[in-house]
C-alpha cells in the first residue's frame, strides 16, 4: 500500500490543524483556511473529517474547550477565559462548556483547584506509596 | 486479578523539558504536579484519551532511588536511547507523523508498513523511544 498517496492534501490538512491550534483563541475564519490550502471548503471539511474524527469547526470548539480547562484551572476568572479562547459570549462559551463536561466553567474551576489545593496540602495521597518511599518522601 | 494498569514511569533527565515535550508537543494532560521539596516534583501525565493511565515523568536524581554511581549511569544510558518505554497509538499515523515531526519531535523511522499496522519511532527530550502505530 502506498503510504502517501495525498500526501501534499495531508500536509496542508495538517498545517491547518496545526493553525488551529495556535490560533484558536483568534477569530478564525475556516472558509479562509481552506482558500489558503486550496481546498474547496467541502473538500477540505471531508479531508480533515477523515484524519481528525471531527469537523474543522468541531475541532476547533473542541481545542477552545480544553484551553479554557487550562486557564479555569489556573485560576482565571470565566469571563477572562472565554474571552481569551475566542468565544464571543459569556452564555454560549458557558453552555457549551456545561454540555461537553458537564459542569459550568465556575464549578469545573472550583473542583481543579479543589484538587490542586488537596495536591498541595497532602501530596503523598496522591502518590503510589511505593515511589514515595523510594524516593524518600514518605518519612518526611 | 489484575485488571489495568495506571501508573508506569519513564525515566527523564529534566522535568520542565519533559512538561514540555509530553504537555505541549505530544498534547499529554497533566494530571498531578505537587512540589516535593527543593528540586523535587511528582509529576504524572495521561495520554489525551486515557485519563486513568498517569504517567510518571520521573527525574533521574541521586537519591534513595538511584544512588550517585547508579544516576549516572542511568542518565547515560537514557540518552544513549538504550530504553523503549512503549507503544502510543493513533488514529491516522501519516497525520499525526507529520504533526509531530512540525513541532520538532525527532523521529528515527517514518511511518512504515508493518503486518500488524503502520509505525513509526520517536524519542522524546531524553531520549527515551516510543513506537507510534496505526492499527489496520
Amino acid at each position: 500500500m502506498e503510504l502517501y498517496p495525498r500526501q501534499y492534501l495531508y500536509l496542508r490538512t495538517v498545517r491547518a490543524k496545526l493553525f488551529i491550534d495556535e490560533n484558536f483563541g483568534s477569530n478564525i475564519d475556516l472558509n479562509k483556511i481552506a482558500d489558503e490550502a486550496c481546498f474547496s471548503k467541502f473538500h477540505f471539511a471531508r479531508l480533515f473529517r477523515s484524519i481528525y474524527g471531527s469537523t474543522p469547526h468541531q475541532y476547533l470548539t473542541h481545542v477552545r474547550i480544553e484551553r479554557s480547562k487550562e486557564y479555569l484551572a489556573d485560576g482565571q476568572t470565566v469571563a477572562f477565559v472565554c474571552y481569551k479562547v475566542g468565544f464571543d459570549s459569556l452564555s454560549s462559551f458557558t453552555g457549551l462548556f456545561k454540555r461537553r463536561t458537564g459542569l459550568t466553567p465556575r464549578q469545573y474551576q472550583i473542583d481543579r483547584l479543589n484538587f490542586k489545593e488537596a495536591v498541595a496540602e497532602k501530596p503523598l495521597h496522591h502518590i503510589p506509596g511505593c515511589f514515595a518511599e523510594k524516593k524518600g518522601w514518605k518519612s518526611k | 486479578m489484575i485488571t489495568k494498569m495506571n501508573h508506569l514511569s519513564i525515566f527523564v533527565l529534566d522535568q520542565e523539558s519533559a512538561f514540555d515535550f509530553y504537555v505541549n508537543k505530544l498534547g499529554f494532560k497533566v494530571n498531578t504536579d505537587a512540589e516535593m521539596g527543593p528540586g523535587k516534583r511528582w509529576l504524572t501525565v495521561n495520554p489525551p484519551d486515557q485519563p486513568d493511565l498517569e504517567i510518571t515523568l520521573m527525574l533521574i536524581d541521586d537519591g534513595m532511588m538511584f544512588d550517585k554511581d547508579s544516576s549516572a549511569k542511568m542518565r547515560e544510558l537514557v540518552k544513549a536511547g538504550t530504553f523503549g518505554f512503549g507503544v502510543f497509538q493513533c488514529d491516522d499515523l501519516k497525520a499525526t507523523y507529520e504533526e509531530l515531526k512540525a513541532k520538532g519531535v525527532e523521529f528515527s523511522k517514518p511511518p512504515t508498513e508493518e503486518f500488524y499496522g503502520y509505525e513509526a519511532l520517536f524519542k522524546d527530550d531524553s531520549g527515551n523511544w516510543f513506537s507510534l502505530g496505526q492499527k489496520k
